[in-house]
């Protein structure tokens, strides 16, 4: 997605000073940070130069303390008791400490849907949701949507219709679209491809996701 | 991410003095911008008043007429109420012209309202930023600014508003209510809620620290009907505007007949959601034609500024408005 995150810092820099293809810095910048990635690489960039990125929204960073509590997490039908990190979101709770890594994390920043999940059975993303937020509420992950050996309908479709290539942005699709079935879709193609616009797929296999959603609300595949 | 304490709060009074008595407090509703900003290390509070649980989630219509729209209510769901679809379809469309099926169903009316600019240079948490940092100077203008704003602009800030929803609701006169520490309330029209980012770009909204949105009431107004939200995007989908408009007409007969009253807000060409009363004048009395459309549009930009990458946006938001308009005066109502 981005090659800039595995330059050197070193070489990232230089490029400060020189700049790719001859652009100033902050022309670089400018155009480099369409692309959320690239945010990334600014923020690496900053580290590495050392400068001001410990100031920011005018006020000095603490020293790191963090803020620990203990909440529970009701995740697929099941109560985990979690020593919370404040600061945790919903996604790396699930991943790091449930052990559920079937949820995704694509951007980290609500732009890919990578980290789909259901909280109280609506499709929202778990990397801007703090798992602190979460307590009292019912999380469904790709994890917990088939009933033993049973496929969910949705995931029958998807493995039917070879609905993803390389398939790490399938179990937020999937999640996606099981969520969209219960807020309700208009079966045509352009519809569909609207209500799964949340959910971004590098390979490109937006047709066969359109034709598994199709026939997992039981209209016809494409 | 700077570390912070969290807290639930039950009622609005909690909340809000917990929020009020803290400086570096901020409140957490659908979290859509707020955590994103907090993991770019752009928003640092010492606490977080986490107010999903506030009874502030209801759709209600007013005894006088009119809607009053609670600020917990999501914006999938508002996006769907049959009367909001009914009465102010802008409103609706907006909302579903807005990020995704899944962020709908976390970001709040309140929160959207309070919705941060996507400036890069805002964003990336090292440049120079008079919104992000006072006095740090503005890399967007001479940076790259193609997405930034042409209206409402000052010599400190060009930062966009990124919202639909907001404009939509400066189109119907909406009135936000909220509520302060002494227990006081008040009711502050949309169109004066958001504030240009001139003298003092780090004040984006009329609110005071640890005041909270509590409402948005949409006033009775039945020609609201016919109105329609037009968004122009870099992709189909799940993008930002790079230019909107919010367009209501109350019109004596279908296209072509004359406009007793007009509507006109715009949408990614601004430093806050941009009521244009200049092209709602240009509009009242006309025949609603391409013609008057094309003079409203004229009118609404007039006092645009454009920086290097970004003059496009003046000729594309006046084509966004007088289609926009078309399709108001074609509605079926």
């Amino acid at each position: 997605m981005n090659r800039d995150d595995n330059r050197d810092p070193e070489e990232l820099d230089g490029a400060e000073e020189h700049g790719p293809g001859g652009l100033n810095r902050r022309m670089f910048l400018g155009l480099s940070l369409t692309a959320v990635p690239a945010v990334r690489f600014a923020a690496a960039t900053a580290r590495a130069a050392g400068k001001t990125a410990g100031k920011t929204a005018g006020k000095t960073m603490k020293p790191l303390k963090t803020a620990k509590m203990p909440v529970t997490l009701n995740v697929n039908g099941q109560e985990h008791h979690i020593d919370l990190d404040s600061r945790a979101s919903l996604l790396d709770t699930l991943r790091e400490e449930i052990g559920l890594t079937g949820t995704k994390k694509g951007c980290d920043h609500g732009q890919c849907g990578a980290c789909t999940v259901l909280v109280d059975d609506r499709r929202v993303l778990s990397c801007l949701t703090l798992a602190a937020m979460v307590p009292g509420r019912r999380v469904t992950t790709v994890e917990g949507l088939a009933q033993g050996d049973q496929l969910h309908p949705v995931q029958a479709a998807f493995v039917k219709h070879d609905a993803f290539q390389c398939g790490y942005c399938t179990p937020g699709q999937i999640v996606s679209a099981v969520g969209l079935l219960r807020e309700g879709c208009p079966d045509d193609p352009a519809a569909i491809r609207e209500c799964m616009s949340g959910n971004l797929c590098r390979c490109g296999a937006y047709p066969n996701i359109v034709a598994a959603v199709r026939e997992a609300r039981g209209g016809k595949p494409a | 991410m700077n570390p912070f304490s969290f807290h639930q709060a039950a009622q609005p009074d909690e909340a809000i003095h917990a929020v009020a008595g803290d400086p570096h407090a901020k409140f957490l509703a659908g979290g859509t911008t707020l955590v994103d900003l907090l993991r770019l290390n752009v928003e640092t509070p010492d606490a977080l008043v986490d107010i999903n649980a506030l009874p502030l989630a209801k759709i209600e219509s007013l005894p006088g007429g009119g809607v009053r729209i609670g600020a917990l209510v999501r914006n999938s769901d508002l996006a769907s109420d049959k009367t909001i679809c009914r009465h102010y379809p802008v409103l609706s469309e907006a909302l579903l012209s807005g990020a995704s099926p899944q962020l709908r169903n976390m970001a709040t009316v309140g929160g959207n309202l309070m919705q941060r600019t996507r400036c890069y240079y805002f964003r990336d948490a090292i440049s120079p930023c008079n919104k992000r940092q006072p006095g740090s100077g503005c890399a967007a203008l001479e940076g790259y600014n193609r997405i930034h704003a042409v209206l409402g602009t000052s010599d400190r800030c060009i930062a966009t508003f990124p919202g639909d929803m907001p404009v939509a609701m400066a189109a119907l006169d909406a009135v936000v209510r909220t509520r302060r520490r002494n227990g006081s309330e008040r009711t502050i029209p949309l169109a004066d809620f958001h504030v240009s980012y001139g003298d003092d770009p780090a004040r984006e909204s009329v609110l005071e620290h640890g005041e909270l949105i509590t409402a948005v009431d949409l006033p009775a107004v039945p020609w609201l009907a016919r109105s329609t939200y037009l968004k122009v995007r870099d992709r189909a989908s799940y993008e930002f505007a790079l230019a909107s408009a919010a367009v209501a007409l109350d019109l004596e007969g279908g296209r072509g007949g004359h406009i007793r009253a007009a509507r006109v807000a715009l949408g990614g060409v601004a430093t806050k959601p941009w009521r244009s009363r200049e092209a709602e004048q240009a509009l009242t009395g006309a025949k609603a034609d391409e013609a008057a459309f094309r003079a409203a549009a004229d009118a609404a930009l007039r006092g645009a500024r454009e920086q290097k990458h970004n003059g496009f946006k003046i000729e594309l938001a006046k084509r966004t408005l007088v289609r926009a308009l078309v399709n108001a005066s074609e509605m079926k109502v």
